[in-house]
């Protein structure tokens, strides 16, 4: 062994950094989308290493549904103002009001579809041009395809027939007016990855991420929050356990998972132990179709 | 614990996304949930058995044409690595696609199908492979199973990939015989083919050394951004930042600027505002320098006595990507790293045939999937390896000037006199 090893999570990170820097050193207007999950917050550590001593050269942009964990909000505040970078916050709920929007209905109503029209008005309010994310190509099999600059027309649509090859690591960042790039920095990362990265880094996280005892309602063997969003029937079976989140998303579509993991090791063993995959196991808005996440992407969703 | 990013190549139905379906699936790197919707839709196709085929079949388009049409990459980790796997298809006329998926990877497995031997495809997916300089293959000879796991079948087809192997100047080829299909010689070894004295395929991937593939002499260092702060305390900060794409840097090295020639020496190196001594590649890094001389995002900080070519005329292997044909007279914008620069063709020497390695003088302009060797001119220097040299620093992409597309892949060879 060369003394110059370089471990995976070492590779990662560069690569990475890497990526950010691209971004920086191509787009006029870039933003970081947080989404307060701990992607989003493994970005924000990876920006801390490629931009310091320097400011973020973009801001944090949080599209809020209004569904969000209390937990959740209070730790994307916590961290914008621990590391002083700007943060931007647009609502949902004003779309919905401005636009006349209609609301999702039934028992888990989600306003997962309706991000889409705040995230699209704010990427033309502040004309960005690159908006960073923390997807993962192996949370799904539509983003397994997807590029690290991933080119979207003004209506966000992504085809995945027009997608640019992408060589060595080489990212062709330009565009034409009106059109924006998606990056996903993590794209390369795997869920366990990142936890690992987690770890070896310190990150602090949102505690919803650790075991904690919580009211819940089990439906179809997934533990959902109760929570003003959700519509409890009569006959609901509504229990306290203890759990965890291993994604954070709105309360009315992320499940917990019923666990006593309460440090980053726990979690890390569950993982490792763990048979289902991530969002299998938590989402419950990607169980309608096999084809669920691909629709939403071509309309413009992240 | 590293990272192995291989490719697979194959022609259709030689195996491909069973290989790889059978990776994830052996080192369980297949969940639940992820298996019962590949049952659902095994069922739909009315197989009786799972078909781990579908792991791999990324977006609905393709599932409908029931081809895979892109690349995609798949993810799974043994206790000593971390493999990713682009899985580009082996439809005759996604040559791009192995170029986009090859041009990421250490690695390359091309499927042979055990009944059918070489064929035209394992030869452009093996010339593909030299092109683009893959330090590793893998000969992955698939279906054993069908031609009764015999030895002679193997050797026959070791022997005729041997003179592929030796035309192309291949030097780390393995042949392992498998059966994707039922497991056979994937993770374990099999005892259907005992004749057999290597190592099992997952086994190999796991030892195949990477790490000596990383170039440790010649520092090269492309700055992206360049970071300042301007505050009160950091007020005259300027610090360079990129990726140490090959070679090391230390603190008080001398270094030269290029394009511009300017020197100085490396005042530090950090991450993330904390100071290190010495930087490796692949480490991404900022750099300070003792003198304060215009350094912007394109330039390249290497050593004083070890230096690239600057060079704004030169001779590359293109390969084709787009629709519209490459001519001579033709603009685009040349991407190497983070430089950027326009360029014209100023010539197209020959365009090479995948196939065979044939020569034809005689073209004019390239077509999609084409291989050719041109001459460009760009607007202003380059500063590059030759690609046979310095992968990392020798590769180039073109892209359209109107439609922002890239639409070649540059391999940077010689100087031109
Ligand atoms: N008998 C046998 N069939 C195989 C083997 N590997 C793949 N196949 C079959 O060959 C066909 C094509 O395989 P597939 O993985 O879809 O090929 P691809 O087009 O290269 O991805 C499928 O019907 C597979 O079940 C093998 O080792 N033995």
């Amino acid at each position: 062994m060369s003394k110059y090893h370089f471990d995976y999570l070492d590779n990662l990170e560069s690569e990475a950094i890497h990526i950010f820097r691209e971004v920086a050193g191509q787009f006029e207007r870039p933003a970081l989308l947080f989404s307060g999950g701990k992607d989003s917050i493994t970005l924000v550590h990876l920006a801390l290493k490629a931009f310091r001593p320097g400011k973020f050269p973009f801001p944090l942009v949080h599209i809020d549904t209004g569904h969000n964990f209390p937990e959740a909000l209070a730790f994307r505040d916590h961290l914008a103002e621990k590391i002083g970078e700007k943060l931007i916050v647009r609502n949902v709920e004003d779309t919905i009001k401005a636009k006349g929007l209609t609301e999702q209905k039934g028992k888990f109503a989600s306003r997962n579809a309706l991000q889409t029209f705040t995230l699209l008005d704010t990427i033309e309010e502040f004309k960005f041009d690159a908006c960073i994310g923390g997807a993962r190509r192996d949370e799904e099999k539509a983003r397994a395809k997807e590029r690290i600059f991933s080119v979207r027309d003004e209506f966000g649509q992504w085809d995945p027939k027009l997608q640019r090859p992408e060589l060595w690591n080489t990212y062709n960042g330009k565009i034409h007016k009106g059109e924006n790039v998606r990056v996903f920095p993590i794209s390369n990362w795997t869920e366990l990855d990142v936890w690992n990265y987690i770890r070896r880094n310190n990150i602090e996280l949102p505690s919803i991420y650790y075991a904690h005892e919580r009211e819940v309602l089990e439906y179809e063997n997934q533990l959902v929050a109760t929570s003003e969003f959700i519509r409890v029937d009569p006959g609901d079976s509504i229990v306290r356990k203890t759990v965890r989140y291993r994604t954070v998303g709105d309360m009315t579509c992320t499940a917990a998972v019923e666990s006593n993991a309460s440090t980053i090791e726990d979690i890390i063993s569950e993982i490792i132990a763990t048979k289902t995959s991530e969002r299998g196991e938590t989402r419950i808005d990607d169980r309608v179709s096999e084809a669920a996440m691909e629709d939403r992407k071509k309309n413009g969703y992240f | 614990m590293d990272i192995l990013k291989l490719i697979t190549a194959g022609s259709v139905d030689d195996g491909k996304s069973t290989l790889i379906g059978r990776l994830l699936y052996d080192s369980k790197s297949i969940l639940i949930d992820q298996l019962e919707a590949i049952e659902k839709q095994s069922k739909n196709k009315e197989q009786g058995e799972i078909d781990l085929a579908l792991l791999t079949d990324g977006l609905r388009a393709e599932r409908e044409q029931g081809i895979t049409i892109d690349v995609a990459y798949k993810y799974f980790s043994t206790p000593k690595r971390k493999f990713i796997i682009a899985d580009a298809p082996g439809h005759i006329q996604y040559t791009r696609n192995m170029v986009t998926g090859a041009s990421n990877s250490d690695l390359v497995i091309i499927l042979i199908d055990a009944r059918h031997g070489v064929i035209e495809q394992t030869r452009r997916h093996s010339i593909i492979a030299s092109l683009l300089q893959l330090p590793h293959i893998v000969v992955a000879i698939n279906k054993m199973d069908l031609v009764e796991f015999k030895e002679d079948v193997y050797n026959n087809i070791v022997i005729e990939y041997s003179k592929v192997a030796a035309q192309l100047g291949l030097k780390d080829v393995t042949y392992i015989p498998i059966s994707a299909l039922n497991g056979d010689n994937i993770v374990d070894k099999s005892d259907k083919m005992p004749w057999y004295q290597g190592e099992s395929l997952l086994s190999f991937l796991e030892q195949v050394e990477v790490e000596k593939d990383i170039n440790y002499t010649d520092a090269r260092f492309p700055v992206q951004y360049v970071i300042r702060p301007q505050t009160e305390e950091l007020h005259d900060y300027r610090g360079y930042a990129g990726k140490l794409i090959s070679g090391v840097f230390a603190k008080g090295d001398k270094i030269i600027v290029q394009p511009s020639g300017l020197t100085s020496k490396i005042k530090s190196i950090e991450i993330g505002g904390e100071e290190i001594d010495e930087a490796y590649a692949p480490q991404s890094v900022v750099l300070q320098l003792e003198d304060d001389i215009d350094v912007s995002r394109g330039d390249v900080i290497v050593p004083v006595d070890n230096l690239p070519h600057v060079e704004q005329e030169v001779d590359v292997l293109v390969c084709w990507m787009a629709n519209k044909p490459f001519a001579a007279g033709n603009r685009y914008f040349l991407q190497i790293n983070s430089r950027v620069v326009k360029t014209v063709v100023k010539e197209i020497d020959y365009r090479l045939d995948v196939n065979s390695l044939e020569k034809d003088y005689s073209i004019k302009s390239a077509a999609l999937n084409d291989v050719v060797k041109a001459k460009i001119k760009t607007a202003s220097p380059i500063v590059f390896d030759e690609y046979d040299k310095l992968r990392v620093n020798g590769g180039a992409i073109l892209i359209d000037e109107t439609s922002l597309v890239t639409v070649g892949a540059c391999m940077i060879q010689t100087l031109n006199p």
